[in-house]
């Protein structure tokens, strides 16, 4: 549970959850790709190093607690608590088939490990807020809520009444981490509702904000590090990513935000994807 | 019935009080009974009496704003890691506002959050259309997993505040703004489901739910002295619909009146209605608010106005009766 990954394993698990995305959204034949694509790396990170977790008890009562707020990327937490060992990976082919597990959009009454059924966008940060007052109430200070957003979702207006409510109550056991990707349906964010200053925004409604690359495994880890040592304030982890990173067509292109890729672009995508694998090098060896 | 342990409903001098008292009183009983109980209001904290909580249990009280979205999200998070959060606002804005997120956060999620929405129905009178909430018990009774309460009187809202307390399911409960008849005591009996007859009679089944069983009960004794014997069987949960109480009283009787400060589509009118038609289809008569919204005025202006008085009531128990040719 609380194996020390060296960065190039982690940059390899990152790269296999990667595969899983494919391999499950081609054989679902619907789902999101970008999305799941360009956080692989952040629920590498999060899986795999920074959480205290133990899939083999996933109630356990000391866990931090992971939400995901942006619930159309369900994908890549099925696939990343696959490789953790929460479940056979086999099960991954059962992504949106009759009688899964894996639902469309996560359904905490389903599976095991799933903290919050999400789907209906800009819920998950309020809940993070109830769940660490409920912490706080029962004195559990070793324990922390990381809550993953959409930088899309952010149009969501409850997500601001959270905003809001957090740095009242100074809750510094909430970490939020924002898929800064700038795409949502409808085309890149900035032309759909600016959401910058997005960096100011955050600060001026009383949040610590950190600004990394969401794609460097080394950066999320170093940031939930120094977000953890943040006390009396929130804090808000602007994780610019690329979405549908790892697969040179969908790198990019909002229109792969809702799309599955098709049996030929598939097999095209996994190519890659192996080929990367064998490539990979820490540049931190 | 006297094995209810009714107060002496017909006296001009029957007690009123708001339900929403009886809830604030319960729900600091509550919290001392269970620690893990906890409240979060949105601005309107004395408003809904929660303050009498708060001022009991400050660190376990949280006062979110002017924002009902983030009011059940967060009662989501709380109760997700154990907690039993009453959140509280006015009806027309929780769960007139935030349905979306009750469902998705509270209800298919399945962690028990209770839901407190104060100053629904005609009661609300001055405040006007915007403020009267009418439509909240079909929005929640379609809600699977959610359990739809509507106490008749504040000795009941505390009951059922502490009934909420225990139950492990989500829960919506309405209440009023006006002090309200005071018909039940603390030995009339509770449980979440139940529907109580508190008048035995042959000729015809009044089924009321919230402060209208209480006006229910004034036509029953108005039909008396016309000479029909009325049922009235008081509903204070909606969902789940205690079926056997109420198939039982319209078996018996072959005519029935439903009667709620509602809209009769999708409210107490609408269950009745979808149980009778599938399992015993009865003559039915829905009073309640009937595809129109409220406006200004006081209370009693505007039962008068829509139709919801105890005259109105014993009228269309004399029109029901007449037509199936039972007078």
């Amino acid at each position: 549970m609380f194996q020390k990954y060296s960065e190039l394993e982690l940059e390899q698990i990152a790269n296999t959850i990667r595969k899983d995305i494919i391999t499950m959204l081609e054989h679902a034949g619907s789902g999101h790709s970008a999305g799941p694509l360009g956080l692989a790396d952040i629920f590498a990170a999060l899986y795999f190093d920074v959480l205290r977790h133990d899939p083999k008890k996933p109630d356990w009562e000391e866990r931090d607690i992971l939400l995901l707020s942006n619930g159309h990327c369900a994908p890549v937490r099925y696939a990343a608590m696959a490789e953790a060992g929460y479940f056979s990976k086999k099960e991954l082919l059962t992504l949106r088939q009759f009688g899964t597990r894996l639902q469309g959009h996560p359904e905490r009454t389903k599976l095991a490990g799933v903290e919050n059924t999400s789907g209906p966008l800009g819920s998950g940060l309020s809940q993070a807020i109830g769940m660490a007052l409920a912490m706080r109430l029962n004195n559990q200070h070793h324990r922390w809520v990381y809550v993953v957003l959409g930088d899309g979702e952010l149009d969501e207006g409850n997500i601001w009444e959270a905003a809001m409510l957090a740095p009242k109550h100074g809750l510094h056991n909430i970490i939020g981490i924002i898929d800064r990707n700038n795409i949502q349906i409808d085309g890149p964010t900035e032309s759909v509702v600016p959401l910058e200053d997005l960096r100011g925004k955050w600060e001026s409604f009383g949040w610590h904000v950190i600004e990394i690359d969401g794609n460097n495994i080394e950066a999320v880890i170093d940031a939930c590090a120094m977000a953890r040592a943040v006390i009396e304030k929130p804090v808000m982890i602007i994780a610019h990513t690329i979405p549908g990173k790892g697969v040179d067509f969908m790198e990019y292109d909002f229109h792969w935000h809702g799309m599955p890729p098709n049996h030929e672009q598939a097999m095209i995508a996994l190519k890659e994807l192996r080929t990367l694998g064998g490539k990979i090098r820490s540049e931190h060896e | 019935m006297s094995n209810l342990h009714l107060t002496d409903y017909l006296s001009p001098d029957v007690a009123l009080v708001p339900t929403r008292k009886g809830f604030g009183e319960g729900l600091k009983k509550a919290g001392e009974i269970d620690v893990n109980v906890v409240a979060a209001c949105a601005d309107l904290t004395e408003s809904v009496q929660m303050h009498i909580f708060r001022e009991a249990f400050p660190n376990r009280f949280f006062e979110i704003g002017i924002a009902e979205q983030n009011l059940v999200t967060v009662g989501s998070g709380l109760a997700a890691m154990g907690k039993i959060p009453f959140v509280s606002s006015y009806a027309a804005f929780s769960p007139g506002r935030n349905w979306e997120q009750i469902k998705t956060t509270i209800a298919l999620n399945d962690v028990p959050v209770k839901i407190i929405g104060s100053h629904a129905g005609l009661y609300t009178g001055a405040d006007g259309a915007t403020h009267q909430m009418l439509e909240d018990i079909a929005l929640m009774r379609v809600m699977p997993n959610m359990v739809v309460i509507a106490p008749g009187d504040a000795v009941e809202a505390e009951k059922a505040t502490l009934a909420m307390a225990k139950d492990p399911r989500p829960n919506y409960m309405r209440l009023a703004r006006e002090a309200t008849p005071v018909f039940t005591t603390d030995k009339t009996p509770f449980e979440i489901g139940q529907a109580y007859v508190l008048e035995q009679g042959q000729d015809i089944t009044i089924i009321a739910t919230g402060t209208m069983t209480h006006k229910a009960l004034i036509a029953a004794q108005l039909l008396f002295k016309d000479g029909i014997d009325a049922e009235v069987v008081h509903v204070p949960t909606i969902k789940p619909l205690d079926a056997v109480t109420i198939l039982q009283s319209v078996k018996k009787t072959g005519a029935v009146i439903t009667v709620e400060e509602g809209q009769i589509a999708g409210g107490l009118g609408g269950a009745v209605a979808e149980l009778l038609s599938e399992q015993l289809p009865t003559r039915l008569v829905r009073m309640g608010m009937k595809d129109h919204y409220g406006e200004s005025g006081k209370p009693v202006e505007l039962f008068e106005h829509f139709g919801l008085t105890t005259k109105h009531i014993a009228l269309e128990a004399h029109q029901l009766l007449t037509s199936l040719g039972k007078q």
